[in-house]
């Protein structure tokens, strides 16, 4: 069998796993919660898990990587805060080789060198993916910083306005971000 | 109740439980999530207990040695007095109803910020103290020594809740977390142990009048700078009061609404609107903050704070108060006001001069919230309004805990927002009106050491903002608080990139019909008005 077609096949196995790895991350009452309660709004980092992980997975089978960035950015976004390091914080994605590699350990005891090579192929995609996923990240860690001092500006800037401290050069807000 | 793990769950069980269960394991203090300690001057000029420098990264708090003592007794008295908190301590069954109701709990996932757990952190050393059960067999009655440990786990948690009672509306006896923060918080204060973004601006609030620490030159300069931009804007000349004996109406606003973006276009918004009705009313330089960081310390320092609105009421001589928008503000002036200050019996029943409403609502407080002044206003069709003028607008609205909560005020901005805006937008049934979401920035915690913590809080918000934005393409969330102006523009800028935060009086103001006023091209941000061509300074105007 190819490897997409047993992707297909067990692909609501790997999903599972793939969230059982990411949910290891939080206390027991935590994951809990984050896997039981359906509803979005109650629950956005369950929902952006579970919606984010088949996006991603469905964009890896199917090459479609037009919509890959925003189902990883859905996810990295909220663990880029919740004090997870980079490494962890973008580690999931890797996580999903190991979820594979024990769906495929089978038909690769059967030394199946086809097999072998689109899995590696696989892998490689997933790394490409993972490094976006990195990018992501930074970006939303400068972003916390942007919004750090942005905050800052607007909080001052009418009394320094007001000192005459600051001052608007035409055809630009001074204010802008 | 707890769950109890499917079979194939129980079948992968970790056998290395950790090795202390949640009483026994001290507290970790992780960076962005709490805020830097109160300094020693902002303590010292409050007459707070135990000013001293201090940090929160250091083992040694510079506690009084009799620190427990103090707190023992502290907690002896607030059960005398509060029977509320009595009844919270004994009542709850742990059903689990408010757990995953937390706003923090949601963005963390650190079962400490789950409502109930936070209580129990109080509750464990109330059973010790004063239940037999607790006395005899301790842990297994749920109750522990009070330790150094245990108090730090108070503060980091403590300052961890905003405040804003989402959970207790889901509690079935209708136990309320705030209150327990708040008495926590208060005991807490009994050490000097508050936050510097409290204690700072408690302490300008309470020498300067605000919580800036702006005095009253540039308070009055503020406002007035606001002027030239109306009058860009519109071509009119407005000439507001300050401290003027004798008007009818004092106005009272958070000092965030003239200092801080995008509060000022609130701000501009008061300004036109009162303008246009020839309301009789001053601004004070003296009652120049609405807002109530003492509320976040205890209950005595909120009403010294508090006291300057009925005193100012009462040196100009005015009938009635008005009060801009505000959050917390308006839950400590209806909530809290009139018994701590009042009773305001040298005013007049609110009574609008435009309309002829008699807000019986206020009969005993006397201060009236501009919404219900506002919507009465357009209930009446006494404003001329324009609404094309917000077309590019597409508004969806935040129910600010306090007001929406704390007072019920659910209808008032929703009438107000749909006059002027064309395109209204609710977020899902279980994230706004009394079930609305936090900013994660409120009772004090808007600092910017705790920035991962606020939008770790601000997530759950910010998620339903961000769905009718794909959905309805909203581009703007309305509310009426000036803390939500300040943070919600943050935490959706993060979550949300493309939607903005506005006052509700901004977008009445851009709507509002002004008599003489010029063709309008721009609004109050000075951005196009949509259908309006942009033309150059220096050509003639159309008037």
């Amino acid at each position: 069998m190819k490897l997409d077609q047993i992707l297909e096949k067990n692909k609501a196995v790997i999903l599972q796993g793939w969230v059982e790895i990411i949910l290891k991350a939080y206390p027991d009452e935590t994951s809990r919660f984050i896997k039981s309660r359906k509803d979005r709004f109650d629950n956005p980092v369950g929902h952006a898990i579970s919606t984010g992980v088949e996006g991603i997975f469905n964009c890896l089978v199917e090459g479609g990587n037009e919509r890959i960035a925003s189902f990883i950015d859905d996810i990295i976004r909220i663990r880029a805060v919740q004090d997870f390091r980079p490494g962890q914080a973008v580690g999931f994605m890797f996580q999903l080789k190991s979820v594979i590699r024990d769906v495929v350990a089978d038909d690769l005891a059967r030394q199946d060198a086809g097999l072998v090579r689109e899995l590696l192929e696989f892998e490689s995609r997933i790394d490409e993916q993972a490094k976006l996923a990195f990018d992501i990240y930074m970006k939303c860690r400068e972003r916390l910083y942007e919004l750090k001092t942005d905050e800052f500006k607007r909080n001052t800037f009418r009394l320094l306005q007001q000192a005459n401290l600051i001052c608007e050069v035409e055809g630009q807000d001074a204010s802008a971000n | 109740m707890a769950k109890l793990p499917k079979p194939e769950e129980l079948g992968k069980i970790d056998y290395t439980p950790p090795s202390t269960g949640w009483m026994d394991t001290p507290v970790e203090f992780k960076p962005g999530y709490f805020c830097n300690a109160a300094k020693e001057k902002n303590l010292a000029g409050l007459h707070m207990p135990n000013a001293r420098t201090w940090s929160v990264k250091d083992e040694d708090w510079k506690l009084p040695d009799n620190w427990k003592e103090i707190i023992m007794e502290g907690l002896r008295e607030r059960l005398e007095k509060y029977r509320s908190l009595r009844i919270f301590m004994d009542i709850c069954v742990r059903c689990g109803a408010c757990a995953d109701k937390c706003h923090f709990f949601i963005g963390t996932g650190d079962p400490k910020n789950m409502p109930v757990l936070r209580a129990e952190l109080l509750r464990s050393v109330y059973r010790k103290e004063y239940t037999t059960a607790g006395k005899i067999l301790g842990k297994f009655a749920g109750a522990r020594e009070m330790t150094i440990d245990v108090l730090k786990e108070w503060w980091y948690y403590f300052f961890q809740c905003t405040e804003c009672r989402r959970c207790s509306v889901f509690c079935p006896y209708g136990i309320d977390q705030a209150e327990i923060t708040i008495v926590g918080r208060e005991l807490l204060n009994l050490l000097g142990l508050n936050i510097d973004w409290i204690m700072g601006p408690a302490n300008a609030c309470y020498h300067k009048g605000n919580h800036l620490g702006i005095e009253p030159h540039t308070f009055k300069s503020s406002i007035e700078f606001f002027l030239d931009d109306i009058k860009t804007i519109t071509g009119i000349d407005i000439e507001p009061s300050f401290n003027r004996k004798g008007a009818e109406i004092l106005f009272v606003t958070p000092s965030g609404d003239v200092f801080a973006d995008p509060g000022t276009y609130t701000a501009m918004g008061y300004l036109m609107l009162f303008h246009e009705l020839g309301l009789d009313y001053t601004w004070s330089t003296y009652a120049s903050e609405g807002g109530n960081f003492g509320f976040f310390t205890n209950n005595e320092l909120a009403k010294k704070l508090n006291a300057k609105i009925y005193a100012e009421a009462k040196r100009l001589g005015v009938k009635w108060i008005l009060g801009g928008e505000c959050g917390h503000m308006w839950r400590v002036l209806s909530q809290y006001m009139d018994t701590w200050n009042g009773p305001a019996d040298f005013l007049e029943v609110p009574k609008s001069p435009i309309t002829g409403t008699v807000f019986e609502n206020a009969r005993s407080m006397k201060m009236v919230h501009i919404t219900e002044f506002t919507a009465d206003l357009m209930k009446h069709n006494k404003l001329k309004l324009d609404p094309s003028r917000n077309d590019d607008v597409r508004l969806t609205w935040h129910d600010s805990c306090n007001t929406a909560r704390g007072m019920g005020l659910l209808e008032e901005p929703r009438y107000i927002a749909k006059q002027v805006c064309n395109n209204f937008f609710e977020m899902p049934e279980n994230t706004i009106r009394e079930k609305t979401f936090c900013c994660g920035s409120g009772s004090g915690l808007n600092a910017s050491e705790n920035m991962d913590m606020r939008l770790k809080g601000g997530l759950p918000r910010a998620n339903a903002v961000k769905y009718v934005h794909e959905k309805h393409g909203v581009n703007t969330v309305g509310n009426v608080c000036a803390i939500d102006r300040a943070t919600l523009t943050t935490a959706i800028d993060y979550w949300s990139p493309g939607v903005r935060v506005s006052g509700l009086h901004e977008l009445v103001a851009n709507a509002l019909v002004m008599k003489g006023e010029k063709t309008r091209r721009t609004n109050l941000r000075f951005e196009p008005l949509p259908g309006v061509e942009q033309v150059d300074d220096d050509q003639p105007e159309e008037e």
